[in-house]
């Protein structure tokens, strides 16, 4: 089954999004951990590594997504995670997608995303996962 | 919608079910209209004021702030200047969660989603030369309410002003911060009795400031319905009236610095019913509970606005639009203070220009569609009188729903609630995907071509680096022996069970930091766990 962990890295408190999206995931047959908020990009990594996640979902709506995405990828280095799909979602101006797909975000959701499109571009791209 | 004989069946938000006409009769069978008394009396179903907007038109407030103090005071003078009555302020998210500008958790968040403020100086600065009882001052912060607080108290009495006569409001409603909004920082229990310290405060020392700003706003924006809004709005407050009628002061005496903060999307009838039935269970309620007898106790003073959770970043101009429906129910539901999400704001801070757009349609609403002609313009209305009834039975089925399970800290606390809110949430986020719940240009009259020209708000880092240099300045001019005195004795009053407010004022006066005085009040009360539920 595909692992997922939906984070909020930075201060920033809109969840709203987030739960609904860990909801449509567990309805799509995953496993979801979700971290609650104001989670360090230190954190995040450490949770990705202990639950053994496939990928990592994050959440932002402060706009400083990108700032917070390089932290995260920094950390998943650091830590030799290699094997985890980072995706993105909030409301990221659609001229930032590129320059998080540079950092090496497999895939940018916004605002209005449609739920069941993220959980089959994750069984696309992790659902062969052995685990 | 089904269809029942070729007529469209119709259900609000709230659940309730509409019927295609309504009489004489729906009236009275929903309980009548003998409960709606006149504007400005018991039970203020029709409003707080016998003359409503023929006498005091409502306020405008938009809510604004970004970058540093001065950059943020630029934009104040600008909305002044562009007819604004009110000041809504925006913090950024480091003041929000009571950490300095210099805090390694403040990287990259300075300044960014709302005026960064670390010390009195910052507060001097962005309300300087603004007449604080001619222009009515929100501050819109939760878990840093009391440092912020008595930096704001603290600036006005430099200034001169009586803290008696000194009128504004805190929205410092932390109990909803836990079911949305997430600024939170104290546990839950611990959280309350600062809401109860600066209640107790305002009432003893600034009883024209309005202390707390109890907000149905944001769980409505986590996923509640109207009904839901309202009642849990309205359990809240009543937290909060315990909390502080257990020590020992009268309800008749404090009940007056509360106020409330609600949302205006979704349909026009369903918000306007939601408004009139709020204020008048309101008024009972405390008129049943706790035997006020003060008017002024008992009335619901609101700020009814934003909308965010109607706007759509599709086709965003068509918020333009919804925005003015929106104004349109703040001012048929009897609102004192309007304010509206500009129609750029689901993608960034409102530029000057969306602002001045909201502004405007506050003010054609006012000056030329005749709203303030008369009082509560809507009554006698079979319909509304009807629904009125319907939605107080509703939310009063709510109320006492939550009572029976223990009471809605309880219901914070184990985070039942915000999986309540959050399962609706996602309710409604599929039926909006499936088209069953209609959102012009989201499910319906999709533009494929579609191109939007939003000017986004830029995030200078430069301004960031000017604001911690300005915080370090700051910590070197001031007297370190007065600021840690101060710190020490702010610390001590939590300790001891004391009100901390006198204590946070003394601090702000010697410029002790919002970071400083967060962290004083942790060391006593540690932090919030969150329970990770959705």
């Amino acid at each position: 089954m595909v692992r997922v962990l939906i984070a909020k890295p930075g201060l920033d408190g809109h969840d709203v999004g987030a739960k609904v999206v860990c909801r449509a995931l567990i309805d799509a047959g995953m496993e979801v951990i979700y971290t609650g908020l104001r989670k360090t990009p230190e954190e995040i990594a450490r949770i990705a590594s202990d639950e053994d996640v496939d990928v990592v979902g994050l959440s932002v709506l402060s706009g400083a997504h990108i700032s917070l995405a390089e932290n995260v990828m920094a950390e998943f280095r650091k830590n030799g995670i290699d094997d985890v799909m980072l995706i993105v979602g909030g409301n990221i101006p659609s001229k930032d997608y590129a320059a998080l797909e540079k950092i090496g975000v497999a895939k940018v959701f916004g605002t209005s995303a449609n739920l069941d499109e993220i959980a089959e571009f994750i069984k696309t791209n992790r659902g062969n996962s052995s685990r | 919608m089904s269809k029942d004989n070729g007529v469209k069946k119709v259900f609000w938000e709230s659940g309730l079910e509409i019927d295609t006409v309504y009489d004489r009769e729906s009236v009275e069978k929903s309980g009548g209209v003998g409960s709606i008394g006149k504007p400005g009396e018991f039970p203020f179903t029709r409003g707080i004021h016998p003359q409503m907007y023929r006498k005091r038109p409502w306020t405008m407030r938009q809510y604004s702030g970004f970058g540093t103090a001065a950059e943020t005071h630029e934009r104040f003078l600008y909305l002044i200047a562009n007819g604004q009555t009110g000041l809504n302020v925006a913090f950024d998210l480091p003041t929000q969660c009571g950490l300095d500008s210099d805090d390694p958790m403040a990287t990259g968040e300075v300044g960014r989603v709302g005026m960064a403020i670390d010390t009195l100086e910052d507060v001097e600065e962005a309300f300087a030369d603004i007449p604080l009882n001619d222009i009515t001052v929100s501050l819109t912060i939760n878990g840093a309410a009391v440092p912020i607080m008595a930096m704001y108290f603290a600036m006005a009495r430099k200034r001169g002003y009586d803290l008696r006569e000194l009128r504004g409001t805190a929205q410092n409603d932390i109990l909803k911060e836990f079911i949305g909004r997430g600024t939170w920082i104290f546990p839950v229990e611990h959280s309350v009795k600062l809401v109860g310290d600066t209640i107790e405060f305002c009432a003893q020392n600034a009883p024209k400031y309005s202390a707390t700003s109890v907000c149905g706003y944001h769980i409505r924006e986590s996923g509640a319905n109207p009904a839901q809004e309202m009642a849990f709005a309205l359990a809240i407050a009543m937290a909060y009236i315990d909390h502080v009628k257990a020590r020992g002061l009268s309800v008749d005496d404090f009940a007056g610095t509360l106020s409330f903060n609600f949302n205006i999307h979704g349909n026009i009838w369903e918000q306007v019913a939601k408004f009139r039935a709020g204020r008048r269970l309101y008024a009972m309620l405390l008129k049943e509970r706790h035997g006020v007898a003060n008017d002024r106790a008992m009335m619901m003073r609101m700020i009814a606005g934003g909308g965010g959770g109607g706007l759509t970043i599709q086709q965003p101009e068509n918020n333009i639009i919804r925005g003015a429906y929106y104004a349109l129910i703040s001012a048929l539901g009897g609102t004192q203070t309007m304010a509206l999400c500009s129609y750029d704001e689901a993608y960034t801070i409102p530029s000057a220009h969306a602002a001045k757009i909201s502004l405007r349609t506050m003010q054609i609403l006012m000056d030329e569609a005749g709203l303030t002609d008369t009082v509560d313009p809507l009554a006698g209305s079979f319909f509304m009188e009807t629904m009125t009834n319907e939605m107080e039975k509703e939310m009063r089925k709510i109320i006492d729903r939550l009572d029976a399970e223990g009471g809605i800290v309880k219901g914070i606390e184990t985070g039942r609630i915000q999986s309540m809110v959050n399962r609706q949430a996602y309710e409604l986020e599929r039926r909006i995907q499936s088209g069953d719940f209609k959102k012009v240009g989201v499910n319906e009259y999709i533009d494929e071509e579609e191109k939007t020209e939003i000017e986004f708000h830029p995030y200078r880092e430069q301004e960031a680096k000017d604001q911690i240099a300005r915080l370090k300045a700051v910590r070197e001019k001031r007297d370190d022996a007065k600021a840690d005195a101060a710190t020490k004795a702010l610390r001590n009053a939590a300790m001891n069970g004391k009100n901390v407010m006198p204590f946070a004022l003394d601090a702000a006066e010697v410029l002790v930091t919002v970071g400083e005085m967060t962290k004083a009040l942790v060391d006593v009360y540690g932090r919030y766990n969150e329970p990770v539920v959705f």
